[in-house]
């Protein structure tokens, strides 16, 4: 079991939420964060003074699954979220020790699905 | 001629009701927009409150109202030289002349910001504040002129527009579908609305855009009387109607009534009734106001993505195809029960009061349209109308200011 998170741009995420459904990856965990990469910040000015290199908005991506649903995962978030200019963001695969879904107290990989 | 106290306090009042108009439909579009293009809807309305209003007193108040011709007045009255307390009895006989003129501003002012609704997040700010100034010089003040001025063409025709259903509303609707053919799609644009970011501040927007309309349309009786008290009355009840009808179909066509959709409703039904409300009755605002939602729900969930045009936020869709409904519908209920100074309409036995609405509708769309283009095209040309695809992407809050409006941590 892995989970993959991924930085994205706000506005790829309606592509890459498309490109999971059609990789029959339907559960997604999504949150609102501020960074930046390469990219850098924005200045941002009030009142005449300046605020330099502030932190632009950026969706973060938690996705639980199994071994075999790793690549297409990847492929998909790359399909919905690449525009090939800097600021496209990244994704970190990370190894999942466990996984317990609440409800019925499953463990493992049937927890994930 | 003497001032008349009463009348003046009213008109007087009229025009600050008016000018809460603007940051109301400030609010009212910038609650439609995604968060990071809110700035820049309340700021191209804020700016252009600054501007019109000094394009007004210099010289578009004289382009407007001056002596001229049927198309447009001179510049005699250049920064509201002789434009004085005395009354100017062409327009109002017993209101200071500057009053007159300071209720006219608000209008001046509120029309071009309303088309914002049809280039909303992608328009540059530079090459939006020439649009607009030129806009408002180049077909405000001619259009303003040709139907309320002293001489001009459409008001000689004896078309009726109370408050300003084809000044304001149709005239600045239709710039709107040209701002919105012209400048194309938002990037990302699936010909559908893209989500709104905060409808509480689109309900308050509403909210105060009926308020300010009482000035809008009973302020322009010019006087503390009768008619004003018949202009209050139909514009309440129209917006009732229209608001309520445009829940009741979204009732019936999608299983539930929304606030966006009751919102919209009130203010198609203010649109419709403007060039109405001094001459209908009480009954007729009701059908008016009833009505007016199906066509403009029409227009918005129909029409719209059907030729695929991006009105943003509906400017086109509520202000021209509203604008053009009331502006007919004054043309079948107009009775001179109500206004002896107006006529009767299709109803009462006059169907050629009808044709001459129409008549003045097709002149201010086919004007409106083409100088809108025009202007456009030059300043597409020259400034560049749209922000670079990065620009959009990021939002105009960043690019176009360097501020955001809300932020996430502290």
């Amino acid at each position: 079991m892995k989970l993959i998170t991924a930085i994205i741009q706000p506005h790829r995420l309606d592509e890459v939420k498309k490109a999971l459904y059609d990789a029959d990856v339907n559960l997604i965990t999504v949150s609102e964060v501020l960074g930046h990469g390469r990219q850098k910040g924005v200045d941002e000015y009030y009142r005449g003074s300046k605020e330099s290199g502030n932190l632009l908005r950026k969706i973060r991506l938690d996705i639980a699954v199994n071994d075999n649903f790793v690549e297409p995962t990847i492929k998909a978030i790359i399909k919905g979220a690449r525009t090939g200019k800097i600021g496209d963001g990244k994704i970190f695969v990370t190894d999942l020790p466990r996984c317990i879904r609440i409800r019925t107290g499953d463990e493992g990989s049937q927890a994930i699905g | 001629m003497e001032i008349n106290t009463g009348n003046t306090a009213w008109v007087l009042a009229s025009s600050a009701l008016v000018m809460l108009m603007t940051p109301g439909l400030a609010l009212f579009y910038g609650g439609m927009v995604r968060r990071k293009n809110v700035l820049g809807v309340l700021m191209q309305c804020f700016i252009i409150l600054c501007l019109i209003s000094l394009q007004w007193v210099l010289f578009g108040y004289s382009l407007a109202f001056g002596p001229g011709n049927q198309f447009i007045g001179g510049l005699t009255w250049f920064g509201l030289n002789g434009v004085g307390q005395a009354p100017n009895p062409d327009y109002a006989a017993d209101i200071p002349h500057l009053a007159f003129m300071i209720f006219q501003a608000m209008f001046a002012i509120i029309t071009p910001a309303l088309i914002i609704g049809a280039f909303a997040e992608r328009m540059k700010f530079s090459a939006f504040i020439w649009f607009s100034l030129l806009w408002a010089t180049l077909v405000y003040d001619p259009i303003c002129h040709m139907v309320w001025g002293v001489g001009g063409w459409v008001r000689n025709m004896g078309a009726l527009d109370f408050a300003g259903g084809t000044v304001v509303h149709i005239n600045a609707g239709i710039a709107a579908l040209v701002c919105a053919i012209v400048l194309g799609k938002r990037y990302g644009y699936a010909n559908k609305p893209t989500p709104l970011h905060n409808i509480p501040f689109t309900v308050l927007g509403a909210a105060l855009l009926w308020f300010g309309w009482f000035g809008f349309n009973a302020g322009s009786a010019l006087a503390a009387n009768g008619l004003a008290a018949n202009a209050f009355v139909t514009t309440n009840t129209a917006a009732a109607a229209a608001g309520l009808s445009w829940a009741l179909l979204e009732w019936w066509k999608t299983g539930k009534p929304t606030m966006f959709g009751t919102v919209t409703g009130a203010v198609a039904g203010l649109v419709a009734i403007t060039p109405a409300a001094g001459f209908v009755d009480t009954i007729a605002a009701i059908i008016i106001g009833l009505s007016v939602s199906a066509v403009c729900f029409f227009a918005v969930s129909a029409i719209k993505p059907k030729f695929g045009y991006d009105d943003s936020l509906d400017a086109f869709g509520v202000h021209c195809i509203g604008g053009i409904w009331g502006a007919l519908m004054t043309g079948v209920f107009a009775s001179k029960a109500v206004n002896s100074a107006g006529n009767d309409g299709l109803l009462y036995g006059n169907p050629g009061l009808l044709l001459i609405q129409l008549k003045a509708v097709v002149i201010t769309v086919v004007y409106s349209f083409v100088v809108s283009f025009i202007i456009l095209k030059v300043v597409d040309m020259i400034l560049g109308a749209r922000v670079s695809q990065e620009d959009e992407v990021m939002g105009l809050d960043l690019t176009q200011h360097h501020e955001r409006a809300y932020t996430i941590l502290e």
